[in-house]
């Protein structure tokens, strides 16, 4: 097995190779050992913590949802997974993400650096997939990201609820001397046959003593009371009377606000500063420098952010190339460039043979580094003493916070603390934690006193770990009215490398599967058909944007498919769908058009329709967008899109984050970029980054098939097909093919 | 300096070109009102001044006068919803929730002078707040299922 393993894991990429062998060497012992459960450790007279999910005491019951929430509906669906089963009104339960943990790692959000696509469910893919669970155990990564809360929780979070209301049940067994299984449960309580109901509150301190009943069977799907029906999101009532609670609105006593200035030619030092200006500024505390910058620490957030913006400060310059000309040169220089190539996942027929002569299409395509600018800039608060160091902010990545606070601070893991708050839109910028630790560095230097740094928009836009820019480069070939021959070139800085460096301190050799996640990966079967990934050098810092590699990847395989299908004269839709060779992929197309009558009357001149398919995080996506050439630009009319996760558990939820994802892919698209000058990022508020305002959003139809044989997450796979499918449909109104990102660089929107 | 927030007044010592959004933040603890671009790009910090929306980041406390501020705390609670929040909640309007504050008190104060807008008239109005998450679609819904319910009253 392992002999086999080792062969296997040769050609994975990088998460996959390294941890996949540490699992395999020593990981069967640890993998295997289970792990403690965080809430016993503190654990007061009367409380009993029946798993690492469930608290219960006199005064109610507690869910532990320790995926983060940055708007994606996180905490409710654990909190209703959980409940599920537990039979409890979530709504009537106290929420808490928890202390972080070891036991709440996520071993789902490991499994798409596989080299198997998502449609490939054979045992041996299936056999790797579980094992990268292995690494994410002992890394002890509780990560919120990859779409995988719902695939993570879905068993494990019911598993929870069932344990704990077994083992309430066994504790009122154990009091009424009436057997388990003549016990019923129900809505926080514990039924006797003679219909005595026992509350859940009252059995904690019993439960507490005996042990976990752990021989539970979850309840089939067509049992589920509340899962897989429409359902109201616990969070918002408070979302809609302003009383939700984000990190940036916390308040702690005694509490002073600081702002920073960092160099804008990132991971650059300061030279020299004269805050004496600054200094001198009403509500102003104290200003100190800190790794790369400046900060400035006063009595209100406003003053905090004038002071700063009076320091004068000297920087070097940013370890990269000044602009953004100069950084594209680089990528394109490796394009195609076989010193550099980084891997290729797929490698179909003979494309070398069918491009050599003949009519041969190719084209240049190009999406640009982009920042996360959520609504809600970075922020934390940070109260430091000698014995320990307390942390409350929205993070992805609790345990990375309080391990970097640790190694800061020089205490002990133990004894610094990460209290998670709800987040105010990610979309993968708070899988960073560089504002923690300025606000840690400032914490040091004023001990006893919570420290609370806010960025202002401008320093959150243009300090961002960006979605890296890349370059495409597309050929193909048809014949007999079909795609006969595709073959894409892609060309970024690695991701995951930097990542995992920056954060784990981990340097993994080996390929870096985000240069082509989302596109090698694609369902289809072309008589010739390769996918090659480039390796860029590392310039400006990047990482995870929503949909990750799939976000410029959906882009760039399915314009060249749509160029190659037009080329030859067939159907949009038709030949995605003739080329389709995943059953449950060809159903979300059909779907799709079915929707959209695409086979109906044609769409009146003037206007054009763009059907993009893309298959990201296990979910095929189809995107039908339908587009009118105004006298003034384009606007955009209707977009029907059809997706499949498997079991479906809130579909209002699934709805709105499907719109979400395929608005976020199209606003982008429009109108947005991150360029560089003078090593420093340009766009640095909403002015110069606009996306999409709500008269440009235009109507949605959401259909959700249930053919997946696997539950999957659906935060990001609306993201990847939008971009093309509004180009596809630009292309069909007004005959251009628009190959670089944001259109409006070319054309106008309305 | 005296200003009145939510029917409640206040004694303020602060620079007269403080922008109100802050006097409420980290003066008064009111932060239902949020921080979000600082030059009105994206309407995060929407209050009613007299009872008209205005973003409150770019609004000097100095310039405030006698007028009467409300945030969206004013507005309604949970206990007793303002017809906009209620059909906010109805249509699960929020992701992140982050902008939603100030979109409903721009819905708020668009239905306030106008109860029966028009889709033309909805998007002029509600343009100038920005969503990062994309709740759009439902932000246009719940603004019609709130002014229908206004008349309806």
């Amino acid at each position: 097995m392992m002999g086999r393993l080792r062969t296997l894991t040769r050609r994975t990429f990088l998460i996959g190779s390294a941890a996949v062998a540490g699992g395999v060497v020593f990981g069967t012992y640890l993998a295997k050992r289970p792990v403690k459960n965080p809430l016993l450790t503190d654990l007061q007279q009367g409380e009993a913590a029946i798993t690492p999910y469930v608290k219960i005491d006199s005064s109610g019951v507690t869910l532990i949802t320790p995926r983060a929430d940055k708007g994606q509906g996180a905490y409710s669906l654990q909190a209703q997974l959980i409940a599920e089963e537990l039979d409890i009104d979530p709504a009537s339960a106290n929420l808490s993400p928890g202390l972080p943990g070891p036991a709440y790692y996520n071993g789902t959000v490991m499994e798409e650096s596989v080299p198997f696509p998502a449609y490939n469910q054979g045992a041996m893919a299936e056999t790797v997939r579980r094992f990268m669970h292995v690494p994410a155990k002992l890394l002890a990564m509780q990560i919120t990201g990859g779409s995988s809360t719902v695939p993570d929780s879905f068993v494990k979070l019911r598993m929870a609820g069932a344990i704990a209301r077994e083992t309430l049940k066994e504790a009122a067994a154990q009091q009424s001397g009436i057997a388990r299984d003549q016990l019923s449960t129900e809505n926080g309580f514990v039924v006797l046959p003679d219909g005595t109901r026992l509350p859940y509150t009252e059995l904690a301190t019993p439960a507490a003593g005996i042990e976990p009943v752990t021989d539970v069977e979850l309840r089939s799907k067509s049992d589920w009371k509340s899962l897989g029906k429409p359902m109201q999101r616990i969070d918002m009532p408070a979302k809609c009377t302003g009383t939700e609670q984000y990190g940036i609105d916390l308040q702690i006593e005694g509490m002073v606000h600081a702002a920073v200035r960092a160099n804008p030619g990132l991971g650059a030092a300061v030279e020299s500063y004269d805050a004496t200006a600054a200094e001198s500024m009403r509500g102003v505390q104290k200003v100190l420098p800190i790794e790369n910058g400046v900060a400035v620490v006063a009595d209100n957030t406003w003053r905090a952010w004038r002071a700063v913006d009076a320091i004068d400060i000297q920087w070097a310059a940013g370890p990269y190339p000044a602009s953004t000309d100069e950084i594209f040169a680089k990528i394109e220089k490796v394009i195609n460039n076989e010193a550099h190539r980084d891997h290729r996942q797929r490698d179909e027929g003979d494309v070398e043979s069918a491009l050599e002569d003949g009519d041969i299409f190719e084209a240049q395509y190009k999406v640009p580094y982009l920042a996360h600018a959520p609504m809600e800039p970075m922020n934390a608060i940070v109260k430091v003493t000698d014995d320990q160091c307390e942390i409350w902010t929205g993070t992805q990545i609790p345990l990375f916070v309080r391990d970097h606070a640790a190694a800061l601070t020089g205490l002990d893991k133990e004894n610094v603390f990460v209290y998670v708050q709800p987040i105010g839109g990610s979309f993968g910028h708070k899988l960073e934690d560089t504002h923690v630790l300025q606000a840690v560095e400032i914490a040091m230097a004023l001990k006893g006193t919570a420290v609370k740094l806010v960025w202002s928009r401008e320093e959150d836009m243009t300090h961002d770990y960006l979605r890296p820019g890349a370059v495409a480069i597309g050929r193909g070939k048809v014949a007999d009215s079909k795609v006969d021959t595709f073959d894409l070139s892609v060309a970024q800085s690695a991701l995951l490398p930097d990542w995992f460096g920056r954060l784990m301190k981990i340097n993994i050799p080996g390929p870096d599967a985000t240069i082509t996640t989302g596109s090698w990966d694609q369902p289809f079967d072309i008589p010739n058909y390769r996918v090659t990934g480039y390796r860029a050098p590392t310039m400006v810092p990047i990482s995870s944007w929503r949909s990750v590699g799939a976000s410029g990847n959906g882009f760039f395989h399915d314009s060249l498919l749509d160029e190659l299908i037009h080329k030859a004269g067939a159907d949009p839709l038709a030949e995605r769908i003739r080329l389709c060779l995943d059953d449950t992929s060809r159903k979300v197309l059909e779907k799709a058009g079915e929707i959209s009558d695409w086979n109906g009357p044609s769409i009146s001149e003037n206007r054009g329709r763009g059907v993009a398919f893309c298959l990201s995080f296990g979910v095929p996506t189809a995107v039908v967008t339908e587009v009118t050439n105004t006298d003034s630009g384009i606007k955009i009319d209707k977009v029907y899109v059809v997706v499949d996760v498997g079991d479906v558990l809130d579909p209002v939820n699934l709805e709105a984050q499907v719109f979400g994802g395929v608005i976020f892919g199209m606003a982008h698209a429009m109108n947005c970029e991150t360029t560089f000058e003078n090593h420093a990022a340009q766009q640095n508020n909403y002015h110069a980054f606009e996306g999409m305002r709500l008269y440009q959003v235009p109507e949605f139809e959401v259909v959700a098939l249930s053919n997946a044989g696997k539950i999957r997450g659906i935060g990001e796979p609306g993201v990847p097909p939008a971009a093309p499918s509004l180009g596809n449909a630009i292309f069909a109104a007004t005959g251009r093919r628009i190959r670089e990102l944001p259109f409006n660089k070319q054309i106008d929107f309305v | 300096m005296e200003i009145t927030v939510n029917n409640t007044s206040y004694t303020i010592d602060a620079e007269p070109e403080m922008p109100l959004l802050w006097v409420l933040r980290d003066e008064l603890g009111i932060t239902g009102p949020k921080y979000g671009c600082g030059i009105a790009q994206c309407g995060a910090c929407t209050v009613h001044v007299n009872g008209y929306a205005v973003r409150s980041c770019q609004l000097a406390i100095g310039d405030l006068g006698n007028s009467q501020v409300t945030t969206i705390e004013g507005l309604g609670t949970t206990q007793s919803l303002h017809s906009v929040q209620q059909a906010w909640i109805e249509n699960q309007v929020a992701q992140c929730g982050y902008c939603q504050s100030g979109q409903i008190m721009q819905a708020a104060s668009l239905l306030s002078t106008n109860p029966d807008p028009t889709d033309d008239q909805i998007d002029a109005a509600m343009s100038g707040n920005l969503c990062r998450c994309g709740t759009y679609p439902r932000i246009r819904a719940a603004v019609k299922a709130a002014a229908k319910k206004l008349q309806e009253v």
